[in-house]
């Protein structure tokens, strides 16, 4: 059996009458980059923030290494928590906080170390994003692709196992993408970490994916390597991945 | 058909009370019990205390000061009629201490606190910090909710006994100052009819409104959706709310304690 860190299994969500996810399934290789791909509005955050328990499904399991997040109280989901990093869509930092606040929140949420040890690890995880000294700034003083970097940061901050990205290159400029895909592969590298990542930005996903999936209508639909994602024969992933109006997905 | 419409909207407005009664008091409900649970954050709670409190205290000052003096100029009219000028002090005392100390306070408190907890925890729930806090394993009841729940029931007394005070003086100098009442005979009446319960009443008043403000503000912040839009809807709602239940709240306690 493979390796997975995270499982999804059957998973059913509807918000009022739309059903987002219908039977999803998706495993989550340990240690690698899974990307998502599919199209905006088609529940790719929501299948996300099942993973980590914001969510809870109305049907079906979510599985980390083996423990079902979906019957766990808020304590033991806590506990879970701890293992995981994430870096929101608008980065989500706390902007009543500087930078320094930002990032060292879950080191003093969840460590005993003193201040100036912490204020050291700080200052590594941002000059690991490339934004070193920016730690007294406050996030409206930072541009868009600073904020994410500094979000990443933020996620790192505890050496989590998994890390979830929504949609890190969203909204960027495509030098700004770059670099955070770079970000993304160093800090897989670096710190054999299993990232799990939502994307529309296919070129960016080829490159950083050992593993890619497409949600479509509710579940995955494809998964594979880059390569295998690009022979994959289906209409719907070969339209998706070529950026075509015309074909089985509706646009408009 | 037709003629059931009436009564459906009727009964959707009630089960819409109903409802948000119930997630208030579920709200209510979970803070209470992080109240016993560590860990407990001192530093993020007398950061509201100074915000709730400290920050308060002008407009507060302004309020009492303002409201004393209207209060005296206004029974000092009806009083002169049949000449019991004498009774002013001791009026706008009470009147202060047991009723207009506590309510208008925290009214003014609402408009200026209790609106800015829904806008600030709208704000975090539709840029996704709430879910921040979630996926760090914080919890944002205990993070957000229940500091400025705790820090409103405490500065609300507080700053009612600025109100009370400065009202009074206010009253003092419009009516000893300006229509010439005797200061002796003022304070005088002030001593003898004013019991130490009615200012103690009023401040468990204020408290009471305290915990209404700061839990409609950060119920109403806590469940934002829509976002920008959103969030000055659960402001807005935040503070009529807040303060139609301040003045119904207001006439329920008043009959139990007094």
């Amino acid at each position: 059996m493979d390796d997975y860190i995270i499982q999804l299994i059957d998973v059913h969500k509807s918000f009022g009458a739309q059903r987002v996810l219908r039977g999803l399934n998706l495993n989550i290789p340990r240690g690698r980059t899974t990307v998502i791909i599919g199209g905006s509005g088609s529940g790719k955050s929501v299948m996300l923030k099942h993973m980590i328990g914001l969510i809870r499904p109305d049907q079906g399991q979510v599985l980390v290494d083996g423990q079902n997040l979906t019957v766990m109280n808020d304590r033991q989901l806590n506990q879970v928590r701890t293992r995981f990093g994430m870096l929101f869509q608008d980065a989500a930092l706390f902007d009543s906080m500087n930078v320094l606040d930002n990032v060292s929140f879950p080191l003093s949420e969840h460590t005993k170390k003193p201040a100036a040890e912490i204020h050291q690890v700080v200052a590594e995880k941002l000059r690991l994003v490339g934004l070193p000294g920016v730690e007294a700034k406050m996030p409206n003083e930072l541009s868009g692709g600073m904020r994410k970097r500094v979000g990443l940061a933020r996620a790192i901050a505890l050496e989590p196992e998994i890390i979830l990205f929504d949609e890190p290159t969203t909204g960027l400029d495509p030098l700004m993408s770059d670099a955070i895909n770079r970000l993304i592969m160093g800090t897989q590298a670096e710190l054999g970490v299993t990232s799990v990542v939502i994307s529309h930005d296919i070129e960016g996903a080829y490159k950083i994916a050992h593993n890619v999936a497409m949600l479509y209508q509710g579940r995955i639909i494809a998964q594979g390597s880059p390569d295998q994602i690009q022979a994959n024969p289906d209409e719907v992933v070969q339209q998706f991945i070529h950026g075509r109006a015309e074909g089985p997905i509706e646009v408009i | 058909m037709g003629w059931t419409r009436p009564f459906e909207l009727v009964g959707r407005g009630f089960l819409r009370v109903l409802d948000e009664a119930g997630e208030l008091l579920l709200l209510l409900v979970q803070t209470a019990l992080w109240l016993i649970r560590p860990p407990f954050r001192f530093r993020v709670l007398f950061k509201q205390m100074e915000f709730v409190g400290v920050k308060s205290i002008n407009v507060v000052i302004l309020t009492g000061a303002f409201t004393g003096g209207v209060f005296a100029l206004q029974s000092y009219h009806g009083f002169s009629l049949f000449g019991a000028e004498s009774l002013v002090g001791s009026t706008v005392a009470l009147a202060l201490t047991r009723e207009l100390g506590p309510v208008l306070t925290s009214l003014m408190v609402t408009g200026r606190a209790g609106s800015a907890m829904a806008a600030e925890l709208g704000t975090m729930r539709v840029t996704e910090q709430i879910d921040a806090l979630y996926v760090m394993a914080v919890n944002p009841v205990q993070y957000l909710v229940l500091p400025r729940i705790v820090a409103s029931i405490f500065m609300l007394p507080l700053l009612t006994i600025i109100a009370d005070f400065v009202g009074i003086v206010g009253g003092y100098v419009v009516g000893v100052g300006l229509l010439g009442i005797n200061s002796g005979i003022f304070i005088a009446k002030i001593v003898e009819y004013v019991e130490f319960s009615d200012i103690s009443m009023g401040l468990i008043k204020a408290s009471f409104f305290g915990l209404i403000m700061a839990l409609v503000g950060c119920y109403k912040g806590f469940y934002t959706t829509g976002g920008a839009a959103g969030v000055g809807r659960s402001t807005t709602q935040a503070v009529v709310l807040a303060s139609v239940m301040i003045l119904g709240f207001d006439y329920v306690l008043t009959a139990i304690m007094f």
